[in-house]
Order: structure tokens, then sequence, then C-alpha cells
């Protein structure tokens, strides 16, 4: 994470004029992360013999399967084919059930434990992250459309509030690296706009699938700020945000990045 | 109880006689160097896939073997040729007594 | 809350962070360990430069997963082929990587797989010939770091 400060002396520029919100990202703009990705890696994203992400797509479509828990019910038992049922679904999560904000994970979590009957998992379980890849993947290439229910839009305040928060001890904001620097250079990485659109996604970094809040998590740690629990209400606002910021971007998952 | 490890296997369903085929198997192993740790700091013991196979019609045409430093999910491609329909079999052999197969036909005129 | 790091600290991160660098690569390996790892190769057998090809983008963005591909000038006949390939990291913890045994049914020589880098280095592809022969070559690698990872 000290790499950050490596750069640092170049980003220092920054905070002169980071003191005013950064303006969003002109629509037209907007580009994913596999835009700032080398062509190699673009190519194996894209490749889903060489993407190692098929692999929790594969677990995932099989887990779907599988009658578990007390209830002895399977995913599909409920919800039927996945390719016809969970389509553009994940493109429309974090949203609210019940009056509880819920992303993807917390949601197929929820049908575990309360439909399922079965106890939890812990966070990034490798189970989790192949269900979500796979209810994921049923909404590859659909436009992200954030929920509109009653009470979304205060959630996505509060998770704009934070993306626009100075943190940690470099005192940066995420605005102030995604929005306002994005294409510059950090420690040899360019860096990318911070849309959401294609997780879970295997991190090259992490040698694993991850979650879209393990990937926020890092950038915490990246401004060495202590980041935010897993499943945390301001973590979920974030990614609430960000799922707004990219409306309309396809979804990539299952993704590969650095 | 582990259940069996998922493999990709990428083997063109037809070729003609003679023809160099390229072959691509991957399977799903974390690859553990041996030189990562834990957050408390403790050395993750070395857990690899050793040895890939892949024989043809049971004759063996190509044969590698891994060490830490191949990446998670290994992944490597040859090529062959195509001599006759069968059958390629894939297998994978590591610690603790790790192994994984795969297998593919090809139809070759 | 909101502290401002002065110009003195950045400095000082500075310095840190060449050290947390050295501080997160493992035990490295020298040319002088990889000189070894290929003369358990070749044995007695002087290798030469040449007919071997490694090709690896000559930057990547993650050492754990580098695609490298090997190909040998090679007829692939009964009589002329590339019996094995041996890759070779100079600095990583060990430097043997990969080896692969073929023959002439392989009609060419050429394969490819994925490895990690533990930094920036020059790796080696050594090749075997049916008659006794080692061949080499050699690729420079720059491996950049993730900016945002899990540990400070
Ligand atoms: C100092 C600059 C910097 C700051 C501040 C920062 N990030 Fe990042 N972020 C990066 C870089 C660089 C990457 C690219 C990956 C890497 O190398 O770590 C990245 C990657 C990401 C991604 C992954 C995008 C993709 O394509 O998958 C997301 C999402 C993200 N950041 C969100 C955030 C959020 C939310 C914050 C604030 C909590 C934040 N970042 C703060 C530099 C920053
Ligand atoms: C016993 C039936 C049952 C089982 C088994 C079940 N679910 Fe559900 N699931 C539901 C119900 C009911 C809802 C709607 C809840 C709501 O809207 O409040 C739902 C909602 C969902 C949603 C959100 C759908 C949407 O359109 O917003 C997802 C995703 C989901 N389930 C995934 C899963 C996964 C993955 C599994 C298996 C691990 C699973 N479910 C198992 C009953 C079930």
């Amino acid at each position: 994470m000290l790499r950050f400060s490596l750069q640092l002396v170049g980003v220092a520029a920054l905070s002169v004029f980071s003191v005013c919100v950064q303006a969003d990202i002109p629509l037209a703009d907007r580009r994913s992360g596999e835009h700032f990705m080398r062509a190699e890696t673009r190519a194996m994203q894209n490749d889903p013999t060489a993407n190692p992400a098929t692999f929790a797509l594969l677990e995932g479509e099989a887990l779907w399967q599988k009658k578990i828990g007390s209830a002895d019910k399977s995913c599909f038992a409920c919800h039927g084919q996945a390719e016809k049922n969970m389509r553009g679904v994940a493109a429309r999560f974090p949203t609210l059930s019940q009056g509880r904000l819920m992303n993807l994970e917390q949601r197929i979590q929820a049908c575990r434990v309360e439909q399922q009957r079965a106890s939890p998992w812990p966070y990034e379980h490798r189970e989790l992250l192949a269900l979500a890849t796979y209810v994921g993947t049923q909404s590859k290439g659909l436009p992200i459309t954030p929920s509109n229910v009653e009470g979304m839009q205060a959630h996505r305040d509060a998770g704009r509030a934070l993306f626009q928060q100075r943190l940690g001890q470099l005192n940066l904001s995420c605005a102030q690296c995604h929005d306002a620097r994005w294409g510059a250079q950090l420690s040899g990485n360019p860096i990318p706009q911070a849309h959401p659109t294609a997780y879970p996604l295997y991190r090259l970094e992490w040698q694993a699938v991850g979650s879209l809040q393990r990937r926020l998590r890092n950038c915490m740690t990246g401004v060495r700020a202590e980041p935010f629990a897993f499943g945390e209400p301001g973590l979920v606002q974030l990614e609430s945000f960000l799922m707004w910021r990219a409306r309309g971007m396809p979804i990539e998952t299952p993704g590969l990045r650095p | 109880m582990t259940e069996p490890a998922r493999t990709i296997v990428n083997v063109p369903a037809q070729a003609k006689r003679g023809e160099v085929i390229e072959i691509r198997a991957v399977v799903q192993h974390a690859m553990e160097s041996g030189y990562r740790r834990t957050e408390l700091g403790e050395l993750i013991p070395r857990d690899i896939v050793r040895i890939f196979r892949c024989t043809y019609n049971n004759v063996e045409v190509f044969r590698a073997e891994f060490h830490p430093a191949m990446a998670a999910n290994p992944l490597v491609s040859f090529t062959t040729r195509a001599t006759e329909s069968g059958t390629l079999v894939f297998e994978w052999r590591g610690d603790h007594g790790f192994s994984a197969q795969a297998s593919a036909s090809i139809r070759v005129s | 809350m909101k502290t401002h790091i002065n110009q003195k600290r950045r400095s000082m991160l500075l310095g840190a962070a060449s050290l947390s660098l050295l501080h997160r690569l493992p035990a490295q390996a020298t040319p002088l360990d990889a000189a070894t790892a290929m003369r358990a190769i070749s044995g007695t057998t002087r290798t030469q430069a040449g007919r071997v090809r490694l090709d690896i983008p000559p930057l990547v963005e993650n050492g754990n997963l580098v695609v490298m591909r090997v190909s040998v000038q090679s007829p692939m006949t009964e009589s002329d082929y590339v019996k094995a390939v041996h890759v070779i990291a100079e600095a990583n913890p060990l430097p043997n990587v990969f080896s692969a045994y073929l023959g002439p049914r392989a009609g060419r020589a050429e394969m490819t797989f994925r490895a990690r880098l533990a930094t920036t280095q020059r790796v080696w592809a050594l090749a075997q010939m049916s008659d006794g022969s080692v061949w080499t070559g050699y690729a420079d690698v720059l491996v950049t770091l993730a900016a945002c990872t899990e540990s400070p």
C-alpha cells in the first residue's frame, strides 16, 4: 500500500485544486475498467477458456442446483432457470428489500439463511462469490439500471458523500482519483474510473475472485484509511452510488482486473 | 469429500489428418507457492499441482512439470498432430494427493 | 481528522515506500541461482544462444499472472525435434518455473503457459534438442505492482 506514496509527489498537485467538489464524469466519457487494462488482460477477460473467473461461474452453476439447508431446497427449486429468471437482476442491485438495503451477495445470503435455512457463509466465501458470479453473469451485456424503489435515493446520496469525502492518512477522496485523475498513472498503473461493472471479478492481485466490497476496501487501505467492515451499510451505499454513476453501462461479469 | 477439481479443456472437435492442432488445458487450483503469508504472518505451506500430462489414444503426447512459479489455475497450451479419431485425456497430479482428469474427443478425417 | 500531509512527511513516505517494496518480496533467487538451475538442465553440454523465442509482454500489470509463450525453431521430424523446454526466472524465489516434454508428434515446438514473476527481471527459456544440443532465448520483463492492495 505504501507503494501509493511513491507517486504521491506526482499526485500532490492534486490537493491544490481538489478543495472544490469534483464534477461528475460526463456520461459519454465513461469507460469501464476494462478500457484501462493492457490488451492481453482484456483478451483474457473476454475469452472464457482463459479467464480464471470461469471456474467461479461453473461452480455457481452447479451450486444453483444443489439442495441444501434444513429446507432441502436448491436455488433452482424457487427461482427456476437462472438464464431466464435472473436475467437483469444483478444490473439493478443494490436495492431495498423490505426496507433493508442489500447488495447482490447479501440478497443471496438472505435466501440461503431464510429460504434454504442453512448457516450463513462468511464474507467472501467461495461459494457465495460463485453464486454471485453466476447470477451476475445472467446480466452480462445488459445495461445497469439502478433500482428506483422508494428510499434508494437517500442511500445513493449517502454513497456520493462518502465518495467525495477525504479519507485516510493520504487524505484523498475517491473522487479525487476516480473523477479528477482517471487515466493518470499511479505507480505505473492507470487510475480507472471505478465503475462496478464486472463484479464479482478475478483480480490478479488477489489470485482469486472477489466482491466489489473487497475492491473498495483495497482502495481504502490504499489511502491508509481503516477500511469499512464487510457488509457495513456505508459500503453498500458506496456500491449503490457507484452503480448509479455507471447507469447504462453494460455488465461485464465475470470480469478480470489486474 | 472434496469435489473433483474443475477443468477447462479446449480441443477442436474435428481436424484433418496430419493437421497440427492447438490444445488448451486449465485446472482450478490455487497453486499455493509456499511464499505467501497469512494476515498473522504465518507462512502458508506449499500446495501445488506438479505434473500435467496429455495422452492421445493412450500415447503420451505432452507432459509438463509445474513449479511454485506457475500462476494459480495453471494453464498450458501446446500443439499435437491430429493422427486419428479418438480421445485425448488430460491428467493433473499434485501435492496432498491432488488429482484431476478431463477428456475430449476428436474426429479426424 | 483531515490532516494534510506536508512536504517533509511526503519524502519520508517515499523512503518508506522503497523499503516496503523490498520487504514484500520473498527471498529472491539471483542470476547465479538461475545459472545453476540452467546448468542442472544442460549438464556438460554447452548452451548456445538462438533458435528459442520467449514472448512475454515487456510490461505486465501484475506479476501474479504472466502469459509466456515459447517457440523453438525445429522441423519437429522423427530425426530432429525438441525434446524438452525449460523456463527459468532470474529473480524469483525459486528459479525453475516450468518444464515441458514433447516429441515429433507435437508438429510445432510451441507452447503457452501462465507464470508468476516476483519482480522485474530476465526470464530464460532453454530447449533441449533430439541431438542433445541445448539452445537458449530470453525476455526482459518489467513488472508493475498493483496500487491498492489488501495489506498496508
Ligand atoms: C490515490 C488514488 C485512488 C483513490 C483515492 C481511490 N482509488 Fe480506487 N483505484 C485506484 C487505482 C489505481 C485503481 C486500479 C487498480 C489498482 O492498481 O489498484 C483503483 C480501482 C478501483 C476500483 C475498481 C474498478 C474496476 O474496474 O474494477 C473501484 C471500484 C474503486 N477503485 C473505487 C474506489 C473508491 C470507492 C474509493 C474511495 C473509497 C477509491 N477507489 C479511492 C486509485 C484510487
Ligand atoms: C424457498 C424459496 C427460495 C430459495 C430456495 C431461494 N430463494 Fe432467492 N428468493 C426467494 C424469494 C421469495 C425472493 C424475493 C424476496 C423479496 O423480494 O423480498 C428471492 C429473491 C432472490 C433474489 C433477488 C431477485 C430479484 O429479482 O430481486 C436473488 C438474486 C436470489 N433470490 C437468489 C437466490 C439464490 C442464489 C438462491 C440459492 C442459494 C436462492 N435465491 C434460493 C425465494 C427463494
